[in-house]
């Protein structure tokens, strides 16, 4: 019997409470009762409380293992990945800073500029090289030259169908005709004795007035059928110190490279127009 | 103080815990139901009308502390605790293993019940998550604090010891 009360109290209590929701009739007694509850749980809470931490102290060692295995696991994702979008920013960049210079007054009218990723670096302390992603498919051949944004770089010396090396100016068989845009006064650039990335401009008659700070570009000389492997006006360093001594026949003229020949990402191969249009 | 205070006492406590701390304790996905452990315990040592009293007045303490559906708690708990102690105070009595019996069987049909009845009431409530989920390993959490949880309820309501009678008589002549 009194089970029975109580059964029907409860299905009416869940009646009047589903069917009138939160503001019935029931809402102001459940406040009340709530308010009078209130105090009796905040006490058991606060009585429960170091048992809580302590639970939770246990239960964090339980799972610090298995967190911690979780973090480095997505720690090493994440810088993979930010290494990734620092990767593609900067060849971003590289990339816009080539295509200005394409689109630029600087760049040979009878060329067109390949961009190509820089795909590979031959090993060794000696070769001066980089292997780009064009090849013969795309027009390239031997002896092309090719560019940065900032400046000349280097050669194409062997083309395969997707792939090119280049030699770079710093390598020691490398030799580009070149003249001081101020003074006007030719030479030879080749690579210098000093540092890996440093230049001369040999081959300048000790009369001509080559100054810190002049531009060194290709000349491009053409002459009875014959013209230099480098369209002319491409810049190719900056003269940072100029001497001379009374045994030597020519100026000593270092030249600091407009580009760093450390970090090549991307670059132009410069090909002639009639080539670029005639590839399949 | 009588035996009914004491009931009293051991449910609006343990509804107390229950709401406030036991409520917010995972372990593996499940929660220990103090609450009903000891209205198991209180029935099987008290009989059927205290355990079936003793479940309504502690569902309904949760219900008002959680904000819950008046009413629902109360309903299962009466049940169980009519159940527990018919349990008691038939088949089980003296039994050893009647409390341990008595929490698993409790435990899995209020979680059946109580998926059954959120689900009538329109609670959006899975069933892998209600009845595997969390009620196994509720029940095992169960099981463990249900031995020292009788023994408490067992030692609060044992009855009071009668007057000690004196053995030896002096006569006085």
């Amino acid at each position: 019997m009194v089970v029975g009360v109580l059964v029907v109290l409860a299905l009416a209590l869940i009646t009047v409470s589903y069917r009138e929701g939160d503001s019935g009739r029931l809402d102001p007694v459940h406040d009340v009762a709530a308010s009078a509850l209130y105090p009796f749980e905040v006490a058991a809470e606060r009585v429960a409380q170091p048992f809580r931490d302590a639970y939770a102290w246990f239960d964090s060692l339980f799972d610090a293992r298995s967190d911690a295995k979780r973090l480095r696991r997505e720690n090493e994702r994440l810088r993979q990945q930010v290494i990734q979008n620092q990767f593609a920013a900067r060849e971003n960049q590289s990339l816009r800073a080539l295509l200005d210079y394409r689109d630029g007054p600087s760049f040979p009218r009878d060329f067109d500029g390949l961009a190509a990723a820089v795909i590979a670096q031959p090993a060794g302390a000696f070769a001066r090289a980089v292997v780009v992603a064009v090849g013969s498919k795309d027009g390239v051949e031997p002896n092309a030259p090719v560019v940065t944004a900032d400046g000349l770089i280097g050669l194409v010396t062997r083309v395969g169908t997707r792939a090119s090396r280049v030699r770079l100016l710093t390598d020691g068989q490398s030799a580009v005709s070149a003249f001081d845009v101020k003074s006007g006064a030719d030479g030879i650039v080749r690579h210098g004795r000093g540092s890996r990335s440093t230049l001369v401009l040999d081959r300048v008659p000790k009369e001509d007035a080559v100054r810190v700070g002049d531009t060194i570009v290709t000349a491009g000389w053409r002459s009875s059928g014959l013209s230099s492997l480098y369209p002319k006006g491409i810049p190719i360093g900056e003269v940072t110190s100029v001497g001379q001594t009374d045994t030597d026949l020519y100026k000593q003229i270092q030249v600091e490279p407009f580009a760093d020949f450390t970090s090549i990402d991307s670059v132009l191969v410069l090909v002639t127009k009639d080539q670029g249009e005639a590839t399949p | 103080m009588t035996s009914g205070v004491r009931i009293a006492l051991l449910v609006f406590l343990a509804a107390l815990f229950q709401a406030s701390v036991f409520s917010a304790i995972q372990v593996l996905g499940g929660t220990p139901e103090v609450l009903l452990v000891t209205l198991i315990s209180i029935a099987l040592l008290r009989g059927s009308i205290a355990g079936a009293a003793a479940g309504f007045a502690g569902g309904l303490i949760v219900d008002v502390a959680t904000f819950g559906t008046l009413g629902v708690t109360s309903l299962l708990f009466t049940v169980a605790g009519f159940w527990a102690g018919r349990y008691g105070e038939t088949t089980g009595r003296d039994r050893a293993h009647a409390p341990l019996l008595a929490i698993v069987v409790i435990t899995l049909l209020v979680g059946l019940a109580a998926y059954t009845l959120n689900f009538l009431l329109g609670e959006d409530v899975s069933a892998r998550q209600a009845l595997v989920t969390t009620l196994l390993p509720t029940l095992g959490l169960n099981l463990i604090v249900g031995g020292p949880i009788y023994a408490l309820c067992r030692w609060v309501l044992r009855p009071a010891e009668p007057p000690r009678q004196s053995r030896e008589v002096e006569v006085v002549v």
